[in-house]
């Protein structure tokens, strides 16, 4: 069993994103967030300070902790942020201001 | 003149229920909330590009939710109300005449601005998790419990495929659940509270039926899902490199300490974790609502201090769908009445005070047995993370309180910089102040939201028109 057979999901087609430059599938209404954790992938920023990597915390937009570059805009919280065919998501290093 | 017009911010089960049973009475209702579907955290719906035809396996209480969205749907057709989804509210703003000017950012990016003006506003905004710090709380995959709950309703996944639920509260059975039967294998449900208390409190219990089968239907769950419960017990800390890999457990003493001698280790790549629940106050705060130690304070008709202010849901105390319904009806029958012209009449919603008495208490004696291990915070090594965001060490916080003599909560921030980040101190807070040994102080945030700068100038223009 998984999430989308539990209920009966009949998604729309999936369709393709970048991480990183890599592609990789994403299902339409799937936030970044959802649609790393099914690719696997638990953490994509570090810390400004220690370097440390994070991901999800929270899973609603209050603790910050998920923060993602998506088309070139930084610190975008990854667990609010719906994906679009063709968007280009980054892994985030400190501000993600490449400063 | 228009009709009376009222702004319900939150689109939970208070909200709707208070947008439903004001707009039933004649008053024009703007609905707004940060959520792509309103449901809020209970009934939080999976995105319709997904596809689910029977997203009511991640739910309870489905025909209720039938109910509010049928309502819901057939006031927006008329006309009577309406729903303004993905709307982040960062500020309500009084005007002595024109009663209020709800601000708000638009869409996931949340730079462009909207603005709701209406009589009379209610506020729903329901409360977020609060979770204590240990050792490895910060690693990827160690989760809140709720959040676990948001991604799998919302966006149909887990994490990973090995669970452990910890910490404490009502909270944690759904969770347990829904993870199971969503797939995850959970390794196990450890709860610090102390099984005890609930005997001796089996008169709230026995009071509210609907409860005790509540929990017997999770008991049959977790049983059937084979998920062990370990009562009494505490999570140590967490281990991984980059993500989690294990959890370190333990059972307590009768004093709320970890006994040493039974801590083990428990394999798991997840770990959806909650010390219990606090509620968003900052709106509130900002329109200088009264704040009773964490609840904003209502009357029995749910408004505030603040004339034509109503609130509630969790906002105003944490206790679950049910209340919060109950509060929202309650709330939204008061604005009609008010906003008429009239003083209500407390018998048309007498059902539903009840209901609000009655879990009210039952939830007072909820909060008195979940509570976190009484010596949590000598489990936090010096060199745990206590603030997320600013990476403030427990060591750097009991400096400041040590070394530096900083004896309040306002105190440790300006020293270590705990509760400066993004978040603006609302994940750590609680923790801070437990590790520092102080009071657990309400933050005040000037604004709900991070909000651009440009925004904020072009906000400030409107008002001088
Ligand atoms: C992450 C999470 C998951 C939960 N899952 C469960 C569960 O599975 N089972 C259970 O029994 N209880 C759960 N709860 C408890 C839950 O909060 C209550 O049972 C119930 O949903 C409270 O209803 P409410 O209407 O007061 O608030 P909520 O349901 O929290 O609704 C508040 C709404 O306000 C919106 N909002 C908040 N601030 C703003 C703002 N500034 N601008 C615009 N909109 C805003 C939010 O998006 C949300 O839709 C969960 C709580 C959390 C935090
Ligand atoms: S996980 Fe907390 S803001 Fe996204």
């Amino acid at each position: 069993m998984n999430p989308l057979e539990l209920v009966g999901a009949e998604p729309g087609p999936p369709f393709t994103v970048t991480l990183d430059g890599r592609e990789m599938e994403a299902l339409p209404g799937q936030t970044v967030a959802a649609a790393l954790w099914t690719a696997g992938i638990t953490s994509w920023r570090t810390t400004r300070g220690e370097g440390r990597p994070r991901g999800i915390f929270c899973g609603i937009g209050v603790c910050f902790d998920c923060l993602v570059t998506v088309n070139d805009r930084p610190n975008q919280r990854a667990c609010l942020m719906p994906l679009r065919p063709g968007d280009a998501i980054r892994t985030q290093e400190g501000t993600g201001h490449d400063d | 003149m228009t009709e009376p017009s009222l702004a319900v911010i939150g689109a939970g089960p208070a909200g709707l229920a208070a947008a439903l049973a004001a707009a039933a009475r004649g008053i024009r209702v703007t609905l707004i909330d940060s959520a792509a579907e309103a449901g809020g955290q209970f009934y939080r719906q999976p995105a319709p590009g997904l596809g689910a035809r029977r997203p009511q396996a991640l739910h309870h209480q489905w025909r209720t939710w039938e109910r509010l969205r049928d309502g819901l749907r057939a006031h927006v057709q008329a006309g009577t109300v309406r729903h303004m989804t993905d709307h982040h509210v960062w500020f309500v703003e009084r005007r002595d005449t024109a009663g209020f000017a709800v601000h708000a950012l638009v869409g996931p990016e949340q730079e462009q601005p909207a603005e709701v003006r209406a009589a009379a506003v209610l506020l729903a905004t329901g409360g977020y998790e609060k979770v204590l710090p240990f050792p490895g709380w910060t690693l990827p995959g160690v989760v809140t419990a709720g959040g676990a709950q948001a991604m799998l309703k919302g966006g149909l996944v887990l994490p990973g495929r090995t669970a452990v639920v910890a910490g404490t509260g009502p909270l944690l059975l759904p969770v347990a659940t829904g993870l199971a039967a969503a797939g995850a294998t959970v390794a196990a449900l450890v709860d610090s509270a102390d099984p005890k208390s609930f005997v001796r409190r089996s008169r709230t219990l026995a009071g509210r039926p609907g409860k005790v089968a509540e929990g017997a239907q999770y008991a049959g769950q977790l049983l059937r899902h084979r998920v062990r419960t370990l009562l009494h017990h505490t999570v140590v800390a967490a281990h991984g490199a980059e993500r989690l890999e294990a959890v370190t457990i333990a059972a307590l003493d009768r004093d709320g300490r970890v006994r040493q001698d039974t801590r083990r280790r428990l394999g798991c790549d997840t770990l959806a974790v909650s010390h219990g629940m606090l509620p968003h106050t900052d709106l509130a705060d900002a329109l200088g609502c009264r704040v009773d130690g964490t609840d904003v304070y209502v009357d029995d008709e749910q408004r505030t201090d603040v004339p034509g202010v109503w609130a509630a849901g969790e906002t105003t105390g944490i206790g679950g769908s049910a209340l919060s319904l109950a509060e929202g009806h309650i709330a939204g029958r008061s604005v009609a009445a008010r906003l008429a012209g009239r003083a209500p009449d407390p018998g048309e919603w007498a059902a539903a005070a009840r209901t609000r008495a009655g879990l009210r208490a039952f939830f007072a004696a909820v909060d008195s047995v979940y509570v976190p291990p009484a010596h949590w915070a000598e489990q936090v090594t010096d060199g745990t993370v206590v603030c997320r965001c600013e990476e403030v060490s427990a060591g750097a916080v009991r400096e400041a309180v040590r070394e530096l003599g900083a004896g309040d909560l306002r105190t440790v921030k300006l020293l270590t910089r705990a509760g400066m980040g993004w978040c603006q101190g609302r994940v750590c807070g609680p923790g801070v102040a437990g590790v520092a040994g102080c009071a657990e102080t309400a933050g005040r945030r000037p604004f709900a939201r991070p909000v651009p700068l440009g925004v904020l100038a072009r906000a400030g223009e409107t008002e001088e028109q």
